[in-house]
């Protein structure tokens, strides 16, 4: 089959618009492992900056773990019954409990950094501790959480299967574990991997609720970028896409 | 176990009278099947007695001499089979059938011993460790009904348990599930919309329509001698004879009826099957239409009696009346119904 001018048309623009996106990355992994930014490949390939990058920032990394995790329980639990509530009264209040959930999607990072802020900021043990960015990521994270649950509940029939196990004797308890949980499973991981995910690549939230002493993941990439040499924060940069 | 329903009714939120005031029983070891049209409140009256629903006020529901108007779902201890089955798409065909004894704690062993006893009675044992989205319609319905035996509840309830099949395996499984219920031995109530479902299956039937029972009966009590007019036309599709009575002889557009023994305010009615072609008749009538089902032809018949509704007639034979020609038809006195 004798490929038409169109064809090789669209194969010209797919490649050029995936070099578009993939050659920065590309300058930018490989100008954390050139000795010299400035002198380009030819200055010759180090780990000194991978080096660095770990002397200066292990703790932002872990910290950002560390939030990614807390943050990931605390959607688990408070989202997840959430969202089996929510599948099993879809009244009016449901769905503005819902839309009232989502709300911070709308609002910019920096808008609700600085509510939180006002709120809370007075708190002086709250404030300076890990756990405030902690608030800031949940109230990002969980609608995401609530979503994906509730999306798989709605599309199955939970209220059917929970009917029948409820005529073989088991508890509502007993219920949600073992017919609502294992078959909300694909949204419940689905939710959990946005999550994690958002967490640590969440930045604007995070910027405004630092501390120095509390700096994650991409807030110290900002910091690398805007006060140490470029090859800090290009290595700094493959940190993070690893 | 007798279940006992007095006086039950239930009207839902929104002013939809679904069941009015019930009273039934269901005798120990008997199948009782709720048959009506749609929106008739056999579901509801279903699930009432499973505890899915609650009844209004001043409703009383027993089992044996026990109260349990007020005991929840789990504690009732009633076995259900669901229109669409409900099975557990996160747990396999034995795990299904295990789940309400692990959940009432049975010690493994006895456990173990009843599933495979289960799973032999209702020819599964080749399928226990499938997943039940590997299954057909009729293995599926087998599994629902051995998982909602397997914790031996005191009544089985189905509801609309061969809708989900299609035509053909419909008949065969019909006749095998009347053959497993009889096997457990146990009080059942199944709800249908399907006359001949519950002529097959049932000892009693109790006939259902806008919220109340017209009748109950065997199935023979039923099809020989409806109540209402409502049950002749359900079951059996029974069409009234409209004409004029002279003592005990009905004048019929057609012909007249020698009924002997008859009333002159009944209303008579017939069924198709009643009715045959036969060349030295009282009746007569035009043929409008000629359906083939199989075994004999089905007429459509106009001219018979006083109203524009056409009455059906069988015709046996390999070769039907055409349309437009008129045929003589004969009728048992015995074959009809007084109302």
């Amino acid at each position: 089959m004798r490929k038409s001018s169109a064809w090789y048309l669209q194969l010209a623009v797919t490649l050029l618009a995936a070099a578009f996106l993939i050659v920065p990355a590309l300058q930018s992994i490989l100008a954390g492992l050139t000795v010299s930014y400035f002198r380009g490949l030819s200055s010759g390939l180090t780990l000194k900056w991978l080096a660095e990058v770990w002397e200066l920032y292990s703790g932002s990394i872990f910290l950002s773990l560390w939030i990614a995790f807390m943050c990931l329980l605390v959607t688990l639990l408070i989202g997840v019954p959430s969202a089996y509530a929510l599948a099993r009264n879809p009244g009016r209040w449901s769905r503005m409990l819902e839309e009232f959930i989502s709300l911070p999607l709308a609002v910019p990072g920096l808008a609700l950094a600085l509510a939180l802020l006002q709120l809370y900021g007075t708190m002086k043990g709250f404030r300076t501790s890990w756990a405030f960015i902690l608030v800031g990521h949940v109230i990002y994270t969980l609608p995401f959480m609530v979503r994906s649950v509730l999306a798989v509940l709605m599309a199955m029939d939970f209220r059917t299967l929970e009917e029948s196990a409820a005529t073989l004797g088991a508890s509502p308890v007993t219920r949600f574990w073992t017919i609502i949980v294992p078959n909300a499973m694909p949204g419940i991981l689905a939710g959990a991997l946005t999550v994690v995910t958002l967490s640590i690549g969440e930045f604007n939230l995070t910027w405004m609720l630092h501390t120095p002493y509390l700096k994650t993941l991409p807030v110290g990439l900002a910091d690398s970028y805007a006060s140490m040499r470029l090859e800090i924060a290009s290595a700094y940069t493959l940190v993070f896409s690893s | 176990m007798t279940l006992t329903i007095e006086n039950v009714h239930k009207t839902f939120a929104d002013g939809t009278q679904a069941l009015k005031a019930t009273n039934l029983q269901v005798a120990d070891g008997e199948i009782l099947s709720l048959l009506g049209p749609s929106g008739c409140g056999k579901t509801t009256l279903l699930r009432i007695i499973a505890g899915l629903e609650q009844p209004d006020r001043g409703g009383r529901l027993l089992f044996d001499d026990m109260e349990v108007t007020e005991l929840a779902v789990k504690n009732r201890n009633v076995g259900m089979v669901f229109q669409s089955y409900a099975l557990f798409p996160n747990m396999s065909v034995h795990a299904n059938i295990e789940y309400g004894l692990i959940v009432r704690r049975v010690p493994k062993a006895e456990r173990l011993e009843r599933v495979a006893e289960l799973l032999s009675l209702c020819r599964l044992k080749d399928y226990a460790a499938r997943s039940i989205t590997a299954l057909s319609g009729g293995q599926g319905q087998r599994v629902s009904l051995a998982r909602a035996m397997a914790p031996r509840p005191k009544i089985l309830l189905l509801d609309e348990p061969l809708s989900a099949l299609d035509a053909a395996l419909r008949d065969q499984l019909r006749d095998e599930l009347a053959a497993m219920l009889r096997q457990f031995n146990i009080s059942a109530v199944f709800v249908t919309h399907d006359q001949a479902e519950a002529m097959a299956i049932a000892d009693r039937i109790a006939v259902m329509s806008e919220g109340s029972i017209q009748q109950i009966g065997s199935p023979q009590e039923l099809y020989h001698a409806p109540a209402s007019r409502f049950v002749a036309r359900f079951i059996g599709k029974a069409m009234p004879l409209a004409g004029t009575w002279a003592g005990q002889t009905l004048q019929l557009k057609g012909g007249a009826l020698d009924v002997p023994g008859a009333s002159p305010h009944t209303d008579i009615y017939v069924r198709s099957e009643s009715l045959k072609v036969d060349p030295g008749g009282m009746l007569a009538g035009l043929v409008q239409s000629v359906t083939f089902s199989g075994g004999h032809y089905r007429l459509g018949l106009s001219g018979l009696t006083d109203s524009p509704e056409l009455i059906y007639a069988h015709s046996y034979g390999k070769i039907a009346p055409v349309v437009g020609s008129t045929v003589r038809l004969t009728v048992e006195p015995n074959d009809l119904i007084h109302l």
